[in-house]
Formats: structure tokens, sequence, C-alpha cells
């Protein structure tokens, strides 16, 4: 069935941009989980003219597996045998180590100085090769196409693809001369590796949010005296203030369709939900309530918009139609719930809870119908603004530790985190891309 | 307000802003909160009971610029009575004079919702201001939220102290 080598060039497009390479944010696994998948990811072998290549490429693939909590790659120590194609193996040794899964690749010399890398991913049990693939890739764009052999051996395995290939949008806050500070509205590698700053600003940002096509992020920044809402072209740095309204022009989102925004403004005289029509710019009035309503998301099929309201006493979880109409509630576990993220199958929404002084993530699971169940996957303290990874894999959130921001990834079952330390400074309300297109 | 209620009111926020300053540290005061730390002396005021400009400097209740709330609440506390009658006051003498409201939120919960409650904060005040005598023309509410904390810790002495509307005028 499968291709000798089925070759796949994947069109790794250097950024526009130069990147700000930096070793930006640390890796600390803090938990784990017995129940994961055994894979052993051999170090990909240089069989190439050029230089020696910069990444590890086998090091990031097995991060990016065990960061899931969904698999538990062989520590690199354990690693006895070097095959790099799959004549090379000899399933025997990695049955004695068992493992179920091994993936081997080596870079041998591409077109016009570039890397070709091959790799196959095999099942150690049936001595079956399940995928055998090859991309190219310029020496900057390693951790990339690591990456994408991540997201296609994760998809091969568990039928989702992987959400690896994919960035992040987060806001940093950095103290300089004396009580001065520095925003800058950041842009990562999902692990966070390659951060740049999109935007760098002396006044706060707020709520990064990507639109679906990945090339645009929403913002919130106070430069402008008052809260504004700005839309920002990722390749060009090109940026458009949508929103500034007297009051609050908060909480921006943009609709599946990527046509409109939804956002939270109180030109009123009271926070509300808002849909603007990007093209046109004019606002529709969704709520009308005397509370603070905002945090708008869109459900998947945009007929749906999710927000938080304090129409009932504390902040929880509602949903109305994109349309308007009337709102019904959404979480009752829990007497504080705010800052939905919904999973791209509509059924999952991760949200900050608060009890007393504790906030921590709770993903409302409603698959199985109903009104669902709702389990906390943080510890707390003060963790806030969860969002959900493409494939609802993985959950970014935002949490304090020592007097500053870091930002973590946990899996949505709440058994593995990992986080992402900033050098400096802090940094808070992470936002994962959609999918990227290749 | 006649003149000797205000130099008792000024009195009694004297004695409990000497008690309060005992228990908390020294530290960079910003003008609002400059009464806090230092002894407050009672000003003449002048002969037509009518405040002016150099009084937003001179005048010991005046120059108390923040006004703290409780958590998750937007209910102007009784102890910020004496500061809002004088600001109102002031706006009352002085129609040209003009007041931004800066609502802040502590730390907890989400950065949206704070800045709905930042800003409800400010309308309470504005309201309060309103109720008596000042000029809604006057008042202009901003919200940061909690993006602009006066500090970071994780503790309630510091939420305390970021749950406020800072006072600040753009025209005296």
């Amino acid at each position: 069935m499968h291709k000798f080598i089925a070759t796949l060039l994947l069109g790794l497009l250097g950024c526009a941009q130069a990147l700000a390479q930096g070793q930006g944010l640390d890796i600390e696994i803090v938990g784990g989980t017995p129940s994961a998948l055994p894979i052993a990811i051999v170090p990909f072998a240089n069989e190439s003219n050029a230089l020696p290549p910069d990444t590890d490429m086998a090091a990031v693939i097995s991060a990016d597996l065990n960061r899931t909590g969904q698999f538990r790659s062989l520590p690199r120590q354990d690693i006895i045998e070097s095959p790099s194609t799959g004549g090379d193996i000899r399933f025997d040794t990695w049955r004695m180590l068992k493992q179920d899964f091994l993936v081997v690749g080596r870079l041998v010399d591409g077109e016009a100085g570039t890397y070709r890398i091959e790799f196959e991913l095999h099942d150690v049990a049936r001595r079956q090769r399940l995928l055998g693939l090859a991309l190219s890739a310029r020496s900057g764009d390693l951790r990339s196409a690591s990456h994408q052999i991540a997201d296609l051996v994760y998809e091969k395995i568990t039928g989702v693809p992987g959400a690896f290939w994919t960035r992040i949008a987060y806001i940093t806050d950095n103290r300089v001369a004396g009580d001065n500070r520095r925003y800058n509205l950041m842009i990562a590698d999902s692990d966070g590796f390659n951060p740049q700053s999109l935007r760098a600003s002396p006044h706060p940002f707020m709520s990064p949010a990507w639109s679906p096509d990945g090339r645009r992020i929403a913002y919130v920044n106070f430069e402008r005296g008052n809260s504004s809402i700005y839309v920002q072209e990722i390749a060009t740095g090109a940026q458009q203030v949508v929103a500034s309204f007297r009051g609050i022009n908060g909480a921006p989102a943009f609709s599946p369709d990527g046509s409109k925004l939804a956002m939270a403004l109180s030109m009123s005289g009271n926070l509300e939900i808002y849909v603007m029509d990007l093209a046109s710019r004019r606002t529709t009035q969704i709520t009308n309530q005397s509370s603070i309503d905002t945090e708008p998301q869109w459900s998947p099929d945009g007929q749906s918009i999710y927000f938080t309201s304090d129409r009932g006493g504390k902040p929880q979880i509602y949903q109305v139609s994109a349309s308007g109409g009337s709102p019904s509630r959404l979480t009752f576990n829990g007497e504080y719930n705010s800052r939905v993220s919904v999973s791209y199958d509509g059924k999952r929404f991760a949200v900050a809870q608060g009890a007393r002084n504790v906030y921590r993530i709770g993903v409302l699971d409603r698959t199985r119908g109903g009104a669902g169940e709702m389990d906390l996957i943080s510890p707390g303290r003060v963790d806030e603004s969860p969002s959900f990874a493409p494939n609802a894999s993985m959950i970014l959130y935002a949490a304090r530790e020592g007097g500053r921001g870091v930002l973590y990834s946990v899996s949505t079952d709440g058994r593995v985190r990992q986080r992402l330390v900033l050098a400096s400074g802090d940094a808070r309300e992470p936002a994962w891309s959609p999918r990227r297109l290749r | 307000m006649n003149t000797t209620t205000r130099l008792l009111l000024v009195a009694l926020l004297a004695t409990s802003v000497v008690a309060c300053a005992k228990k908390t540290k020294p530290e960079m005061m910003d003008d609002g909160m400059a009464g806090r730390d230092t002894p407050v002396e009672t000003t003449p005021v002048p002969d037509d009971g009518m405040y002016g400009p150099d009084d937003l400097d001179s005048d010991s209740c005046l120059r108390q610029r923040v006004v703290y709330f409780d958590y998750d609440q937007a209910d102007v506390r009784g102890e910020a009575g004496a500061i809002l009658a004088c600001h109102a006051k002031y706006l009352k003498d002085r129609p040209s004079a003009m007041m931004t409201l800066g609502g802040h939120a502590d730390e907890r919960g989400s950065r949206e919702y704070n800045l709905g409650l930042g800003e409800r904060r400010g309308n309470a005040v504005s309201s309060a201001l309103m109720a008596q005598g000042g000029s809604g023309s006057q008042i202009n509410v901003v919200s940061y939220g909690e993006e602009q904390g006066t500090c970071s810790d994780t503790s309630e002495d510091c939420w305390a102290k970021n749950r406020r509307v800072e006072i600040s005028y753009t025209a005296r």
C-alpha cells in the first residue's frame, strides 16, 4: 500500500520578517502519565554534505509528542541502536525496549542547498512501516520541519491531525528604566521557540485573537487613552484601528469565516456583545442587559456566540445566537466561570474557573451530550486565559509564579503540563493559532 | 456641606490615615496617595467657601485621588464619602474643571471581565460625584481593568491596593 517513499514537498517558506532567534522559553514536564504510548525517536542521521544541522530534529519531535500526554518517548540514553532507514531496523531490539512505535530518519542533500529529510514511522509489534515520507527544508527551517513530522506521526497513530506546526500569540510586559513598562505583542512557535515581536508599546496590549487563516491578529491596546481594537497583518505589520468607541473596546474574536469580529463595547453605557462586519465596519448589538457581557467566542459553525456575563450575579458562560436573541446559560459548575475557549468540534469548553481566591482552568466536556462535566486541569492559584490547540489535544493558559506571568501548555486531560518560561518579564494571554496552510 | 463639617471630616480622615500608614510599608506614592503618608493639615478655606485651582495642590482632601473597592464589588465604600464630597464640590465650584476616572481591578479573574469591572467602579464614582453636584460633562471614565496594577504580588494587601478608581484632573 505504501509507496517506497512518498515525496511530500512541504513548502517551508522562510518568514518574511527576520526571526528574533532566541531560546526564549524553557521546557519542564511537571506531570506524567503511565498510559502514554511508548515511542522511540532515533536521532536523525546527517548524510548530507552540508554543515551539521543546527537542530536536533528527533529531540524536537520527542518533546512535541511528550507534551500531549498521549506519548512517552524513549529517553536518549536508552536508544542503543541508530538505524536511519527501515532496512537498518532490528525490531527485536525495540520490542525488548517495550516500544510500540519507532521513528527513524536522515538528512540528505536536497535541491539548491536545502536538506532533504526522509523519515519513517514503524509499528514495532507488527514490524510494519506506517509512514515513509520526505520533505525539504532550508537549514533555518529544521524546527518547522520537525514540527511537521511530529504532526504527521501524531495523525497516523491517533487519527487526529497534529497541532505542533502552529504558532502562539501572547503578550509580554517588561519593566524598563524605573517604573516604565514595555509591552509586546508576541508570536512564537507552538513550543515557545522563535519568539518575535509583532508590535511594542508603552501601553498595555490585551486579548490577542487569530484570524481563521492565521494571517491577522486582532488585539486591544490603550495608546489612544482608552481601550481600542486593532487588526494587524502579521506578514506586513500593517495595522488598523477597527473599534475606538466611547467606553470599553475589548475582547475581539474573528468569526469562523473571517468576515466578522465579535467584540465587547460599552458605548451604550453598559458593556455588551457586538458583532462588526469587517468590510462595512457596521456593528450589530447582540446582548442588551445591565450586566458585564464580554469575552465573546464563536461556535465552530458560526451560528452561536459564547460569552461571559454576570447577569446572574457572578460571571458565568452563556450562549446566544450570533444574530442576537435570548441567551442560555452554559456553565453551572463553579461560582465564577469566564474567558471561554471553544474546541474545534464545539463540544469542549475551557474556562477560567474561580472559587474564593483560587482560579484554575476548567474543561467542560459535552462530547457525550447533556450539560456535560467540568474537570479542573490546572493547579491555580491565579490561572487564566485558556486557549485550545486547533486539534483540542492541548490547552495553553497563563499562570503567575513568583510575581510574574508564565505560560503553560497542558494536555486536555490535565495529565501533562509544560511551562514555557520567558527569559525576562511577564508573559500572559496566550492564544493558539489555527492550523497553518501547507 | 459647611466648613465645620468639612474640617471635622478631614480631621477624622487624618486619624484613620495615620493609623493606616503605620501598617503599610513606606513606598513611592503618587500624587493621589500623598495624603496617606504625610500628616494631614487643614487648610484655611477661602472666605467665599469656593474652591480655586490651587486647592488641588494644597487642600488635604482634594489631594486624595484614590478610592478603593471590595473584591468583585463596585459599591463606593462609606469611607470614600469625604473624598468624593470635596471633589464633587470642586467640580461644582469650577465648571471648567475636567477629570478622568481611571477604573482598576485586581489580578483575579479574567482580564476582559476585569475591564468591565473597572468601568463599573469608574461609573459608580462618577455617579457619586454627579449626585453631589458634579456634571457628567466634566467626568470621563476610562477602565484599565487589571492592566495597570500598582503592585503585582499575589496577596490580599496587593489586591486591595489595585481595586481602585484614580481621579486625575485634565483641566483645573
